[in-house]
């Protein structure tokens, strides 16, 4: 059963020091900035952060990295124009990366969602990436055997949620945010509005209300 | 020795996208390939981050921070659009439904092998993206590069020497100075842009064939 959080400090409380922390977003479209903020100033330590990217400019999960609150990166793309100050922790030895081909960070945190032990892929077969892990040849093709993601929490940027958390998302800041949603054990989502049951067409609903825990509303004066 | 310029290879590969192909282009000089695309081909371009039928870039008023491309520039969309999570995104690729997708590279070997996400130096901090996804999800993956590099060396090798993106997943390698087609056992070049055979094939350490 959903609830409706006051504020995103309440939102976030309760993740523990060491937690593995699932954040949606590809760059900044559909990184829940808000959440990682109150995240931040509710002082958790020692975190492994799921998430594409590795901070961009100075606010949110670069905030997060600056402050030395994450012990690991789990990302495809850490190093972009605006990656500073992931950049500037990796060469000094002080944060953990593991680099993950974007499609095997996706169909990893799906699988943990839906149940799946562990899956074999063709992506990135023969490359550094595959080193030390099982392979099998498939017809007649190269995969790597790949494991699933699972968060003790995920931080989710949605559109809109009804009262009982069904969420709709707005264009590519979907991203990560469904297949995050399914995959930890609690679910955090920063939405631009929550509006009445009903108010959502069921044939619209991307990600059902089961997935998530809690909700809370951070407008934004930008956006459609 | 004088080549053709970026616009002119861009205009190259877009003549070889069949109309109706769904296409994804990579970050830097493919995206250039998107300019050359004519709206009555039908042609329609995947998104890594979530998106087919991905518009023009973003001007002015139109950019909206929840429409990015994959190198996170504010895009448009396209009437028929549509969007889909990460996973969906990449079992697009994986599963072999795209048709086409042009990438740029570091290097690409005799036998297909493409090395474009890392240079393998000690400072460098590694990123791969949808690199590895992309190189051996589509039909038909394209290289779009300079035959040389800014040293001079050639980028179309006997084997790779920077860390592989995929194994024998190139088809063609569209350069400044020819395009290659990359099939089993054998280069073959199908065009030469102001260039003879036998200069080309002194620039390379790869045996070349005419068509």
């Amino acid at each position: 059963m959903v609830c409706i959080m006051p504020s995103t400090a309440e939102a976030v409380a309760g993740v523990p020091d060491g937690a593995v922390v699932l954040i949606g977003g590809f760059g900044s479209a559909g990184q829940p900035v808000e959440l990682i903020e109150a995240l931040l100033d509710g002082g958790a330590r020692e975190l492994t952060v799921v998430s594409n990217n590795a901070g961009n400019g100075d606010s949110g999960l670069a905030a997060l990295i600056r402050d030395g609150r994450v012990r690991k990166m789990v990302c495809s793309f850490p190093r972009q124009s605006d990656s500073w100050h992931f950049d500037a922790k990796y060469r000094a030895g002080s944060i953990e990366l593991e680099l993950v081909p974007q499609g095997n960070l996706a169909e990893r945190i799906r699988a943990a969602g839906a149940g799946i032990g562990a899956f074999f892929t063709p992506t990135g077969f023969g490359t550094p990436l595959a080193e030390g892990k099982e392979t099998r040849m498939i017809d007649g093709r190269g995969h790597v055997l790949e494991y699933p993601i699972h968060g003790d929490v995920a931080l989710v940027a949605a559109y809109q949620a009804d009262q009982l958390g069904n969420l709709v998302y707005r264009k590519t800041a979907r991203n990560f945010g469904p297949i995050m949603a399914a995959a930890a054990k609690t679910t955090v989502v920063q939405v631009d509005s929550v509006v009445p049951v009903g108010a959502i067409d069921p044939e619209n609903v991307i990600t059902p209300c089961l997935y998530v825990d809690r909700v809370v509303a951070v407008p934004r004066t930008v956006a459609a | 020795m004088n080549g053709i310029d970026r616009d002119t290879l861009a205009k190259v590969v877009a003549a070889d996208i069949e109309p109706g192909s769904f296409v994804n282009l990579g970050i830097g000089l493919p995206t250039r390939v998107a300019n050359f695309l004519t709206p009555d081909s039908g042609v329609m371009l995947h998104t890594e981050n979530g998106m087919l039928g991905m518009g023009p870039e973003a001007a002015g008023d139109q950019v909206d921070p929840d429409l990015v491309n994959a190198g996170k520039i504010p895009v448009t969309e396209l009437p028929g659009a549509s969007y889909f999570h990460q996973a969906d995104s990449f079992a697009m690729m994986r599963g072999g439904h795209l048709d086409v997708c042009v990438l740029g590279a570091y290097q690409v070997a005799a036998n297909g092998d493409l090395a474009n996400w890392h240079t393998g130096r000690a400072d460098d901090i590694p990123a791969v993206g949808g690199a590895m996804d992309l190189a051996l999800g589509a039909k038909q993956t394209f290289v779009m590069m300079n035959l040389l590099s800014r040293d001079g060396s050639p980028k179309l090798v006997a084997e790779c020497t920077y860390p592989l993106t995929g194994v024998a997943c190139v088809s063609r390698v569209y350069t400044d100075l020819a395009v290659f087609l990359i099939e089993p056992g054998r280069v073959v070049v199908r065009e030469l842009f102001g260039i003879t055979f036998d200069e080309l094939q002194k620039l390379v350490d790869v045996p070349l064939e005419q068509s």
